[in-house]
């Protein structure tokens, strides 16, 4: 056990010593988040808006002064009746509505309660979902403006809804992306290029000769990126969620299960890669082109699967990142339990144990 | 030396990579606390014979034991009892040298305490006291050569293998190494080291001189001279390397 621990130290020492590492890990991970989250929602400005009032009173026309001289949304079209709107949308130009419910005003005071619903042309949901946050933003003012001094408060009721992609599917995808990414980059890209360099270096060779057995030497090589794979699934999951506001519906518990079994997954392929490649430069040129490349490109992540030429989609079918992402959206997003995603999980499992087959197979005949 | 222990046992070794004949029927004896030169020019063979004798590669046939322990069946004693030197150097240049010390002695199983004593003595040994935090890639290679044997002998191994272990080290510094190899042979430890320095030959108590895969002489340095009305190694083994083919 001591010379396991013996071991682990130095790997430590490898990974916190070299700037590289450290940067992969520690700011990739950040940067991709920061990139992913403040890039896709870019800021607002004259959004074009169209007004559905049913209620036309002075409640209605001080609101729509409020949202229009805010300078992220512009007025240009007033409706009649709510069978314009998807005419409206498919026109293109105005991408949001708004529509105030009859005798709003009254029901405001009255009532305490006025119902606005705000119609958004979500065929880019992450600017549909942004525009809805500022439009909400700019009532919840308003509200705390009208209460003033009141003692019964009122307030005007959001209900929005998205035209087009009613379960906005995209919008949060980037933190299964990323976590799909990142994973995949520390734990099979680092382990492998981290076994690849014992080998280059000579240094396995002792290793090789010491009393370690091959068993303990790997689970020295990977247990520091199991380790360090799962912090990162947590500062991902838990900027997701703090930052942007990305919801974790169903089991957390289940969400890092899930999590670890990629981690493993990621792992058994880098230490496949790793048997393969003689020195660092091709662990990581293969780390690049067979894992990271499709990563990106196929798993659905930057590109919708469903929207891919067909030779594509089928490849798609052979990358483990694809599977990962399906089970984290359904976990997260959808916040579905294990019975959703078990076949899933099990194709993960598969891929697991067939890249410590092939590992071993690998390692027995280079003794010969 | 004693000449009635025999510590490495060989016979009739053979290793082929595919068509290719890389050691072909080696046959010889070392006795402990020897200092056994194994020569060749390059391509010879004779890293491919030290990872067999090492138990990183399996023979394809022979009756071999190192140590008392046979190479295909007790390889996890063997592994105890043995030191290596690789010809590539084998520390770790982001650690220091006494991070390297530490790990090498812990993987042999040697606890903190006897790992910290012997590191003592061992650095006043090397003069290298004033070195102990700085990592390995800041010293000079001549050190870190003789670090990397004394690392090898650490944990006190019965044999230390040594692939070349003076490559591109300059006269005086490889001078200084085998005062190391001739204090560790004192000590008991059976030396098998590989060179194609012809000096360095001298040094040895016996040397095997390998062309293509075989063994083409093996005796004491005199005796090898007297044999080839020689004056020196370096005319016994360019006599002997003439035939050699497999010159890469
Ligand atoms: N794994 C291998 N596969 C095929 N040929 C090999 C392998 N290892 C060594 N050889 C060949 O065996 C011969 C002896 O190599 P080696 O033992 O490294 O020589 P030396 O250490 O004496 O310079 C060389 O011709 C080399 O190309
Ligand atoms: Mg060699």
């Amino acid at each position: 056990m001591n010379r396991f621990f013996g071991f682990l130290k130095k790997e430590f020492y490898h990974i916190f010593r070299d700037k590289r590492s450290m940067l992969i890990l520690f700011g990739m991970p950040i940067v991709q988040i920061m990139l992913f989250g403040y890039v896709i929602n870019t800021d607002l400005k004259d959004v074009k808006m169209a007004v559905l009032d049913h209620s036309k009173d002075e409640y209605t026309a001080e609101i729509i002064n409020k949202i229009t001289s805010s300078g992220y949304f512009q007025l240009t079209e007033n409706l009649q009746h709510l069978d314009q709107a998807d005419a409206v949308f498919r026109k293109g130009e105005v991408k949001l509505i708004l529509v105030f419910e009859p005798d709003f005003g009254k029901n405001l005071i009255k009532n305490s309660n006025g119902n606005v619903q705000i119609l958004t042309d979500a065929s880019d949901p992450n600017t549909a979902n942004l525009e809805v946050n500022y439009l909400q933003g700019i009532l919840q003012n308003y509200n705390v403006e009208i209460n003033e001094g009141r003692p019964v408060p009122s307030s005007v009721q959001v209900k929005s809804r998205m035209y087009f992609n009613s379960n906005l599917e995209s919008v949060f995808m980037f933190i299964p992306g990323i976590m799909a990414t990142i994973l995949m980059l520390v734990s099979a890209m680092m382990t492998s290029i981290s076994i690849a360099r014992e080998k280059e270096l000579g240094t396995m060779e002792i290793l090789l000769v010491s009393p370690l057995n091959p068993l303990q030497i790997i689970l020295g090589k990977v247990t520091p990126y199991l380790a360090l794979s799962f912090i990162n699934a947590l500062v991902i999951i838990g900027m997701g969620y703090f930052v942007f506001g990305v919801p974790i519906l169903g089991s957390f518990v289940l969400l890092m299960a899930e999590s670890i079994l990629f981690i493993f997954l990621a792992l058994s392929i880098g230490i496949f890669i790793s048997t393969v490649a003689k020195s660092q430069q091709v662990a990581m040129m293969l780390s690049m082109f067979v894992l990271m490349l499709p990563t990106i490109i196929l798993s659905g992540f930057i590109f919708p699967i469903r929207n891919m030429p067909v030779p594509l989609q089928v490849i798609s079918h052979i990358i483990p990142p694809k599977y990962f992402i399906i089970i984290l959206k359904n976990i997260m997003l959808k916040g579905v339990g294990f019975e959703y995603v078990w076949k899933e999980t099990l194709v993960l499992f598969g891929m697991t144990i067939g890249f410590i087959v092939l590992s071993l197979k690998k390692f027995k005949v280079r003794l010969q | 030396m004693n000449k009635d222990v025999k510590v490495i046992r060989v016979k009739n070794l053979y290793k082929k990579f595919g068509d290719f004949t890389a050691n072909d029927n080696l046959s010889f004896e070392v006795s402990k606390g020897e200092i056994f030169g194994f020569l060749g020019a390059n391509g010879a063979g004779k890293t491919t014979a030290i990872k067999i004798l090492c138990g990183l590669s399996y023979p394809s046939s022979g009756e071999i034991s190192v140590a008392g322990f046979d190479v295909y069946k007790e390889r996890e004693l063997l592994k105890r009892n043995i030191g290596y030197m690789s010809q590539k150097f084998s520390l770790y240049e982001d650690l220091t040298v006494y991070e390297n010390i530490r790990f090498y002695g812990g993987i042999y199983g040697m606890t903190k305490q006897e790992i910290d004593t012997k590191t003592n003595g061992l650095l006043d040994q090397l003069d290298l006291q004033h070195s102990r935090n700085k990592r390995i890639s800041s010293l000079p290679l001549g050190w870190k050569q003789k670090l990397a044997f004394s690392v090898a002998i650490f944990h006190n191994p019965e044999i230390v293998f040594l692939d070349e272990p003076t490559g591109g080290v300059d006269p005086v510094t490889r001078r200084q190494f085998w005062d190391l190899i001739y204090e560790a042979s004192r000590a008991g430890i059976t030396i098998f080291v590989t060179t194609h320095y012809m000096d360095e030959a001298e040094y040895c108590d016996r040397v095997s001189i390998m062309v293509d895969g075989r063994v083409e002489a093996l005796d004491t340095p005199t005796k090898l001279k007297e044999q080839f009305n020689a004056l020196d190694m370096d005319q016994v083994f360019l006599s002997l390397a003439r035939k050699a083919k497999n010159v890469e």
